[in-house]
């Protein structure tokens, strides 16, 4: 069972790491577009595979996933924004949960970016 | 939608957006009266009536990067496909409550699907709102208050990965409890 006390042991060792944890200037930013559109088109199954993916790896502390709304290119959802700091921003579209692993090794670990899944690869 | 765990997670970001710090999502479901509601509260910034009639208009969003607003349109067709009913109760400065009531057995029914991880994912997304999730049958019920856990946690985020997990376990579960029937 799930219990408070686990939660209280959590909380303690959080705080013995704080100082580590407080605010990575560097940490790359993994937006998965859930709005209507992209959640429809199945954004909840690959925001889960990043965030899976990236404790997997144990990379929490440099990359964050969180959600966005509909940037209004509903057609490519589900629509996912690599934001990492001093470089451009990078959109990959029709995502699955198939292609996450590659997104994180290559672009997030490795720093590049993975062209073919990119908005401008599949724009006609 | 695939899932109507889908469309709680579409309808509650309108929560999000409207700057609620407290978002309730209760699902209660009943096989003797063969009945599943679903029901988004939120402490936002609320409507007006005239809003609140405008959003079941698919042509009416308040965004402004496309021209259509299909999220609460297609959670209330969720409902009344199932010859269930769905209501919006608003008041402006107040909050927003969204309840769609469903007929279970229905050939249109849609499947709840994977309400777990839509709380989950909305917890880890929004650390800084509270969300009381209460999961209902005909056996009982079990609530996660992130408040209650706020308090446990002391100033440690929601969004930490070891709490988030734990979030994740104690859904599981407390679900299996709920359905397991043992």
């Amino acid at each position: 069972m799930k219990s408070l006390a686990e939660l209280q042991a959590i909380r303690d060792k959080a705080k013995a790491n704080l100082n580590l944890r407080k605010e990575n200037p560097n940490a790359a930013r993994v937006l998965v577009g859930m709005a209507t559109c992209g959640i429809a088109a199945g954004a909840r199954p690959v925001l889960n595979a990043f965030t899976e993916e990236i404790a997997k790896r144990g990379l929490q502390e440099d990359i964050t996933v969180t959600q966005t709304g509909c940037i209004g290119i509903c057609q490519y959802e589900p629509v996912v924004e690599i934001e990492i700091p001093g470089e451009e921003k990078v959109t990959y579209v029709k995502m699955t949960p198939e292609k996450v692993a590659r997104v994180v090794n290559d672009h997030l670990v490795n720093r590049n970016v993975v062209t073919e899944y990119t908005i401008g690869a599949n724009t006609k | 939608m695939r899932e109507l765990s889908l469309n709680v997670m579409d309808v509650a970001q309108n929560s999000v957006r409207a700057e609620a710090s407290l978002v309730t999502i209760t699902v209660e479901e009943s096989d003797k009266d063969d009945s599943l509601s679903i029901s988004i509260g939120d402490n936002g910034c609320g409507m007006t009536e005239e809003q609140v009639s405008q959003v079941i208009d698919p042509f009416f969003t308040t965004r402004t990067t496309r021209k259509v607003g299909l999220g609460v349109p297609l959670f209330k067709l969720s409902a009344e496909q199932t010859g269930g009913s769905f209501e919006i109760s608003s008041r402006l400065g107040e909050g927003t409550t969204t309840t769609a009531r469903y007929v279970k057995s229905h050939v249109d029914m849609t499947p709840l699907g994977d309400i777990n991880s839509t709380v989950e994912i909305l917890i880890r997304c929004n650390p800084q709102i509270d969300f009381v999730f209460t999961r209902t049958n005909d056996n009982g019920s079990f609530t996660l208050d992130t408040r209650e856990l706020r308090a446990v946690l002391e100033g440690v985020s929601l969004d930490t990965p070891d709490v988030t997990e734990w979030i994740r376990q104690y859904l599981e579960e407390q679900t299996q409890i709920l359905f397991g029937g043992a």
